[in-house]
């Protein structure tokens, strides 16, 4: 019988979703030898082109990373969309838009001003940008058209399964593998991983005192943080208690808050909204000049709360899409 | 009638890319370039962000060498604030800076590039990977690299998370120390990984320096570049990873600046070409004199070649002994050989092991003192590093608050990238010819970005994104005559 066929494929992502498969160690051999990889460029010399001729599903399975932010990225993602039997988002830009789509934040025009006109070593006398057609001695040479914003891969093609994380962690990636390979998948639509909040699993949880009261906010730089104590009931900002559990408190154990990059838990659409609500809860605060204090130090919300999520969460659907 | 071939993607690489080459009526190159095809806006959208939020942030720009953005943003933060990390911080800083450089470049030279030398450059495309590496090798060796990277990883998981995601690091410190108990195991990854990174070496020697049709590919001129070199160096012009002075020498090996990397601006500009999103840094003071390696170009390298070619000398014993037999067989310093790239790799490899065994017995390691809270906002940090692939430096501007205002950031492979579209061209220049290229060949042209180990999520951190490699072969009207991908 034929090996199932399995694609692994980067899209505006950073290469660590393709490291952390690298990081299921020897595993990788087992699943090399169960499967038939026909695409992962970052380890195999395959090209789009061996794609393109196969038939509608004759990929079982592709594993996709990375957010979408140009045409090629579009195309790549529809054409195994196509090809594919199931897609699974892989990572936090594939499954919500990730870091990089804090991009949102700032239009293409200020970006491209910034990189190709104002950053201090760029030297640009000619006014030069890139563009998507260039004839360079009567050769013409062509660039994908970077869109206005960034998507998460659900934007473009329907995605069956998410494995969340920046990036996933090796247990949950072999889990997902097995499940896929056995037929133990669960509903399509779901995300791999545990459904509570990291809070529940958390070590420093039970430090949490019966009540919590934040008086003031501190920044992580400012303050030894105690490492077995909440962070949120030492004032420090910790995406917890609207975050997805799954990563093995990874953050946790070297003493750093959590920042949110499993996303949110299950039946929640918004964790950005979910924390700043969760946060609100347990502000103690007596006064209106005590919320507009304590507001005024959560320095940076969308970025805390939002800082793997914008292009997933509610404030971007609301402005639709904007190529 | 010119033809174009596309190689779309380039593959075994970190991220998205093309290579578009032109032939002429005789089927000869006429022109071949090396596209970047993506950009993300990291300088962009970290302003407003709170500072040391930067060291968690930048490591998404890369999750390949997410360690070096990660400590040179904490180096910047240190400036910020100017204070100077306590001498335990800095050990452990230096331990797991140097266990990601270690399997950093080991996962380059087995999973990405071995599969060229140990199967060869025509190999069956199927099975020109690491899977076909450890079934060539035995599956002994291919056991101990993943070991290897492994153990190596656990480091980086012990002191700042995820490995491909670290989010440690503080202004002054680290967010955690090491304990004695620790310090055991990471001991014995320390020794292993010296013992592994000299069989790496071995192996190299056997499989290519004792190959006559390797090493006359190592020497020959389709894969040979004169170009100017950049590294950092401490006070004794020794090869440093985390700290120095940066150090340009020529093509003939003489030192042509040695400066303080807080005026990298007065030395290092970024041209900006319409066909590529990456933008081409050049030595700034002779100016730009375009895509060529002659005497007036102000082009430079940098990466383990050039860091080798920078420095007078390695910082440990079995790493220079290995570095002067280096330049022994290929016949003097500096080496312009483009290949020797992967040679070098390694002896850093073994730098870097040794120096990791250094710190693991240095009694200070454990100390509970890693955090120095003298903090002093103000108002601009500069950090600099040598990553795996090449010098990388993080500029941030604040307000008094601590919030960001400004942000600049110069890295590895863009500093490679003019040479690297250089090397394409003058590889398929020495091997393609038209109309019908065998793919072997095709990867030979590939295999002239590859020595670079480049890296296009770095280079792009302007914009999201990759670098798969096309090849177009065009004709001269720029017609479409085939788009190669090995399949």
């Amino acid at each position: 019988m034929a090996k199932p066929k399995v694609a692994i494929c980067w899209l505006g992502s950073c290469g660590g979703c393709d490291e952390a498969v690298v990081d299921i160690n020897e595993v990788i051999l087992g699943v090399a030898k169960a499967v038939d990889l026909i695409l992962w460029p970052v380890a195999l010399d395959f090209k789009y082109n061996s794609i393109k001729p196969m038939k509608d599903g004759e990929i079982l399975l592709s594993i996709i990373n990375g957010d979408v932010r140009n045409s090629e990225q579009e195309e790549v993602a529809k054409l195994l969309r196509e090809k594919s039997q199931l897609v699974l988002a892989f990572g936090a830009c594939a499954c919500l838009g990730g870091t990089p789509g804090l991009a949102n934040l700032r239009t293409k025009e200020d970006i491209f001003n910034w990189v190709y006109r104002d950053a201090p070593t760029v030297v640009n006398p000619e006014g030069n940008y890139p563009q998507t057609t260039t004839i360079v001695n009567g050769k013409k040479l062509t660039l994908p058209e970077i869109y206005g914003r960034v998507y998460a891969l659900n934007d473009i093609i329907p995605v069956d399964y998410y494995l969340p994380g920046c990036p996933p962690p090796p247990h949950l990636i072999m889990a997902a593998i097995s499940a896929v390979l056995e037929g133990k998948l669960p509903p399509k639509g779901s995300t791999l991983a545990p459904h509570r909040a990291l809070c529940d699993s958390c070590k420093r949880n039970k430090s949490k005192p019966e009540r919590m009261a934040i008086r003031d906010i501190k920044r992580i730089h400012e303050v030894e943080a105690d490492p077995d104590v909440c962070f949120l009931a030492q004032g420090i900002i910790c995406l917890g208690p609207a975050t997805r559990d799954g990563c093995g408190e990874a953050c946790m154990n070297i003493n750093i808050p959590c920042r949110g990059c499993f996303g949110p838990v299950e039946g929640v659409v918004d964790s950005g909204a979910k924390f700043v609500s969760a946060l609100a809860s347990i502000l103690d605060v007596q006064s209106d000049e005590d919320i507009e204090r304590i507001a005024n130090e959560i320095m940076d919300p969308v970025g805390y709360s939002y800082r793997f999520a914008l292009p997933s969460s509610i404030l971007q659907r609301k402005t639709g899409k904007n190529k | 009638m010119t033809e174009k071939i596309t190689i779309n993607p380039i593959t075994r690489l970190e991220g998205h890319g093309k290579i578009e080459i032109f032939l002429d009526d005789k089927g000869n190159v006429d022109d071949a370039y090396w596209q970047v095809v993506e950009l993300r806006g990291f300088e962009r959208f970290c302003l407003g962000r709170p500072v040391e939020e930067l060291p968690r942030i930048m490591p998404n720009i890369c999750g390949v060498c997410p360690t070096p953005h990660n400590m040179a943003s904490v180096k910047a933060l240190d400036d910020l604030y100017g204070v100077e990390p306590t001498p335990t911080a800095k050990l452990v800083r230096q331990l797991h800076y140097d266990a990601f450089m270690v399997e950093d470049h080991l996962l380059h030279f087995f999973i990405l590039s071995a599969p060229d030398f140990v199967l060869g450059p025509s190999a069956n495309p199927a099975e020109r990977n690491i899977l076909g590496v450890i079934a060539k090798v035995g599956l002994e060796i291919g056991g101990k690299v993943i070991e290897t990277r492994k153990r190596c990883r656990e480091i980086i998981r012990y002191l700042g998370s995820k490995p491909p995601h670290p989010e440690g690091g503080l202004p002054g410190g680290v967010s955690k120390g090491v304990t004695e108990d620790d310090r055991k195991w990471i001991k014995a990854t320390a020794d292993y990984c010296v013992e592994f990174c000299q069989f790496a070496l071995e192996l190299f020697k056997q499989v290519v320096l004792d190959n006559k049709e390797y090493l006359n590919l190592v020497l020959s001129d389709a894969y040979k570049l004169n170009t100017y070199y950049m590294g950092l160096v401490d006070d004794n012009n020794r090869l440093n990873f985390y700290e120095g002075k940066c150090r340009v020498v020529n093509s003939k090996g003489e030192e042509y600046a040695l400066f303080d990397y807080h005026d990298y601006i007065d030395h290092i500009g970024e041209w900006v070409e319409p066909w590529t999103y990456v933008r081409l840094t050049y030595l700034k003071k002779i100016g730009w004199n375009g895509l060529n390696d002659d005497e007036g170009t102000s082009l430079y390298r940098v990466g383990p070649l050039a860091r080798l070619n920078v420095a007078d000398s390695m910082y440990t014993p079995l790493a220079q002994k290995e570095y002067e037999s280096m330049f022994d067989i290929l016949g003097g310093k500096p080496s312009h050989h483009t290949l020797a790239y992967h040679w070098a790799r390694l002896i850093e490899a073994l730098q870097a092991a040794e120096h990791m065994q250094r710190i693991a017995n240095d009694p200070l390691l454990t100390s509970k003192d890693i955090r120095n809270m003298a903090l002093k906002l103000g108002k601009v940090g500069i950090g600099c590093v040598e990553a795996a692939r090449g010098t990388l430096i993080h500029h941030y501007e604040a307000d008094s608050d601590g919030r960001t205002t400004k942000v600049n950031l110069i890295v590895a492979t863009q500093h490679n990238a003019a040479p690297i579209c250089l090397s394409v061209k003058k590889a398929a220049m020495g091997f393609v010819k038209g109309p019908e290229v065998k793919e072997g060949l095709l990867n030979m042209v590939e295999m002239a970005f590859r020595a670079y180990d480049p890296c296009l999520a770095c280079a792009t951190h302007a914009l999201p994104g990759h670098m798969p490699l096309i090849l177009n072969i065009r004709d001269r009207s720029g017609g479409l005559i085939r788009t190669v991908q090995r399949s």
